[in-house]
């Protein structure tokens, strides 16, 4: 399964990009049921919207970001067939990248 | 005998915890790999806190000109649906805080001057509070905030 899914729809002259990540989004604060140990923060920091190599949108989060994270946002401009690209770091240091084109 | 060998056992464990604390110190430093992520701001319990650190002012000034899209009621709160939107001018970024989380800063938005003045997405409620949006336009703080009623705290424990 991609750990990015992105979806960028072209409406007017306004551009709507949707995406979903995979990822725990773990706060740190979270007890595991069974050992009643805190469960460690894992959890994406920073997630950066490209539109053509243009930063569009540098989103920080916390863990308070729900598990699998939901992210939209839209933009000026763009084309049919233009790229979009969606990239996450998390604290761990681990990163992920995916594009698409708008349709 | 006996006790020499249990003498052992907790000098391992006390050197496996310790060194688990130094990793667990080392997560909490990431400024080394991001250079942006405001931990300050993150990590602050309160909102003037968190608000001063990410914006450079602790509060703003109210506008009715930013909607927040949420549930009157998140049957679950470890996925609360939040859009927000405004028709403010100049908006450079969007913050999203959960005023009842042990952490109320959830997300902020740098936006550039092509991208629109829209963010949506998930977060986690641990109990009924105010969602609260902050936004800034030109050298100026508004924000806006909307009520959602938990029904299950979405924080876990």
């Amino acid at each position: 399964m991609p750990d990015i899914k992105i979806r960028a729809k072209l409406r007017g002259d306004e551009t709507t990009v949707k995406c979903l990540m995979s990822h725990p989004m773990e706060t740190g604060l979270r007890k595991d049921s069974k050992t009643g140990e805190l469960v460690p923060a894992h959890f994406i920091q920073e997630v950066v919207g490209k539109y053509k190599d243009q930063v569009v949108m540098t989103a920080s989060w916390s863990g308070g970001v729900s598990k699998n994270p939901y992210l939209s946002f839209k933009f000026k401009g763009g084309a049919v067939g233009d790229p979009i690209e969606i990239a996450w770091t998390d604290n761990k240091g681990e990163s992920s990248s995916a594009s698409d084109t708008i349709s | 005998m006996i006790d020499a060998k249990r003498r052992i056992l907790l000098k391992g464990s006390l050197a496996a915890g310790s060194i688990g604390i130094a990793a667990g110190a080392g997560l909490l430093t990431p400024g080394r790999v991001l250079a942006e992520w405001n931990e300050t701001a993150f990590r602050a319990k309160d909102i003037p806190t968190a608000l001063s650190s990410l914006m450079g002012a602790d509060d703003a000034e109210i506008s009715d000109k930013i909607k927040i899209k949420a549930p009157d009621i998140a049957e679950n709160g470890a996925v609360v649906p939040i859009t927000v939107e405004t028709d403010l001018e100049g908006v450079t970024s969007i913050a999203i805080i959960a005023s009842g989380n042990q952490t109320p800063l959830i997300a902020s938005f740098e936006l550039s001057p092509i991208a629109l003045p829209f963010v949506a997405t998930r977060i986690k409620m641990a109990k009924t509070a105010d969602v609260v949006a902050v936004v800034k336009a030109g050298d100026t703080l508004y924000k806006n905030a909307k009520n959602v009623k938990v029904t299950i705290g979405g924080c876990g424990g």
